[in-house]
């Protein structure tokens, strides 16, 4: 029990960090049926600025923020940039734009950066721990968690309470329906983009916490496992890519316990079998996004 | 009100409006009528600015409207009904009619919805229900009263009778009649011919994305309506 306990408390952050991701992937699939495979290298952004800024001794209370801010800026160039032109096309055409932008992105920070991982400081709490019991629980798992929640409470709260939210929440269901009502195309999905921007912000500056350090490929990883958790959930619901975000990061954790630890590098190919069995038994995902609540 | 001058829109290679001419004017209600895949949805979605046209032009008292993305339009007073109601079925009915209310100013938003709940009691009872719950009807109410959200000059319907039970079609051509006689103007699309004909000051047929015909309310009695439908003499 307490093995299972522990567990629990060591997935909740990673799986936050990907449930935050999974959101923002789900959000911009809703009103423009697009997996943006780009939506990762906000990370990216948000490490190589975050180790500009700590090289010059900015403490990371003012980091946090900048990292968030050029995440939502960075989304919202993604979008006016590369899909504004190519909106309505075949979903096929954004898919490869998007894998072009991310493989683009790769070869900028390669090229005018450098190839190596560049390192920064960590703040101290991020590896800090403290015991309830048997179970150790560390810092940054609870406020990865308490984040993630507090964050999830405010999109559900804009999508259910603002005119911005019933725009992307039409749109999501029937674009053109939602330009006769008065919406406008560009606002909703600029906003969609930003608001995804905004919770991949957020999601990097807890990694960054963790992670200490800027690589050009860094992106890629947690991208992928948020358009898992985003499948996982069913692609369009905001509810299922939490859940499917959480899930994901707790079997990580349980699939690497269970296994010996010299075989720790098959984690992630069990954790995609595991997921390849869900589909098998239920391909539509957690949540059924003909009755769930979408976007 | 409106005058539409040779509007030609295209599909890619496929032309489905060559060169329509018509006119609406203030106060009355107008229908098209036309066999299946004559371009009447493609004429209403090309004025409520849904598919840019390739050619002509489309005015809007006095002014040029063509090409003008729905939201200017809906601001300059030009509200569309779409063919299949297209309510957000995720939404509930007071969301569906918040979100038609986007071009009216925050403050009368709530008024309006009051308004439309007396209009349409159905929609006030169930203001709190996701309109996927609603029947064909109720749906139909709710597609009404989201266009009639921003007050609009003139109201475009496509095909409002469509896959209703015939005692909610009764209830529709009231609500034409209604809203014409409270000096609504009205542009209507409709397969039952000669029901719309028979409460329309003035018809159009359209056929293979060309006006072929044009009359006033004794058109419903004329033989060669049939005839202007399947192609013989107008």
């Amino acid at each position: 029990m307490t093995e299972i306990l522990q567990n629990l408390a060591d997935g909740l952050g990673a799986g936050s960090t990907y449930a935050l991701f999974a959101v923002g992937v789900s959000l911009i699939f809703g009103v423009m049926h697009l997996v943006n495979f780009a939506h990762g290298e906000l990370l990216t952004l948000g490490a190589y600025l975050a180790y500009w800024m700590l090289l010059r001794e900015f403490g990371w209370w003012v980091v946090v923020p900048a990292v968030i801010g050029a995440a939502v800026l960075g989304s919202m160039s993604i979008e006016f940039v590369a899909f504004r032109r190519i909106r309505g096309a075949n979903p096929f055409t954004l898919l490869l734009t998007s894998f072009a932008l991310e493989v683009l992105s790769h070869a900028v920070w390669k090229v005018f950066v450098s190839s190596k991982r560049k390192p920064f400081a960590t703040p101290e709490w991020a590896f800090e721990s403290f015991a309830i019991g048997s179970v150790r629980f560390e810092w940054w798992n609870i406020v990865a968690f308490g984040v993630a929640v507090l964050s999830f409470a405010v999109t559900a709260f804009v999508l259910r309470r603002t005119m911005f939210g019933l725009a992307v929440r039409a749109a999501a269901e029937d674009f053109d329906a939602a330009r006769l009502m008065g919406v406008k195309a560009n606002r909703v999905i600029s906003g969609a983009f930003a608001f995804a921007g905004l919770l991949a912000g957020i999601a990097s500056s807890l990694i960054l916490m963790r992670k200490g350090g800027a690589e050009p490929r860094m992106g890629a990883d947690p991208l992928l496992k948020a358009v898992i958790a985003a499948v996982i959930g069913g692609l369009g619901s905001l509810p299922g890519a939490v859940a499917g975000g959480l899930a994901l990061g707790v079997t990580e954790v349980f699939v690497r316990d269970l296994l010996p630890e010299d075989l720790g590098g098959l984690t992630d190919g069990l954790v995609f079998a595991v997921i390849a069995l869900l589909f098998i038994v239920r391909p539509q995902g957690l949540f059924n996004v003909e009755t769930a609540e979408r976007v | 009100m409106l005058e539409v001058d040779r509007l030609t829109t295209r599909y890619g290679e496929i032309t489905a409006l060559h060169g329509a001419d018509l006119r609406v004017d203030e106060g009355e209600m107008v229908a098209l009528v036309g066999p299946n895949g004559a371009g009447k949805t493609t004429l209403l979605t090309t004025v409520a600015g849904l598919v840019r046209p390739a050619s002509g032009s489309v005015r809007f008292c006095s002014a040029n409207i063509t090409g003008h993305d729905p939201a200017r339009l809906l601001r300059a007073g030009i509200a569309l009904v779409p063919e299949r109601r297209r309510i957000f079925k995720d939404l509930t009915v007071g969301e569906n009619l918040r979100l038609a209310g986007t071009t009216v100013p925050s403050s009368h938003r709530r008024v309006r919805i009051h308004e439309l709940c007396e209009r349409f009691p159905i929609l006030g009872e169930r203001v709190d229900v996701a309109a996927g719950y609603l029947s064909g009807g109720e749906a139909q109410q709710l597609a009404v009263a989201r266009a009639l959200m921003c007050d609009p000059k003139l109201l475009l319907l496509d095909e409002p009778c469509l896959g209703l039970a015939p005692a909610m079609v009764d209830v529709v051509f009231e609500l034409l009649v209604e809203l014409r006689d409270q000096g609504r103007t009205i542009l209507v699309v409709e397969q039952q011919a000669h029901r719309v004909i028979g409460v329309a000051d003035r018809s159009y047929v359209l056929r293979t994305g060309r006006i072929v015909a044009a009359g006033g309310k004794e058109f419903a009695d004329r033989s060669d309506l049939f005839a202007s439908y399947v192609g013989g003499a107008a």
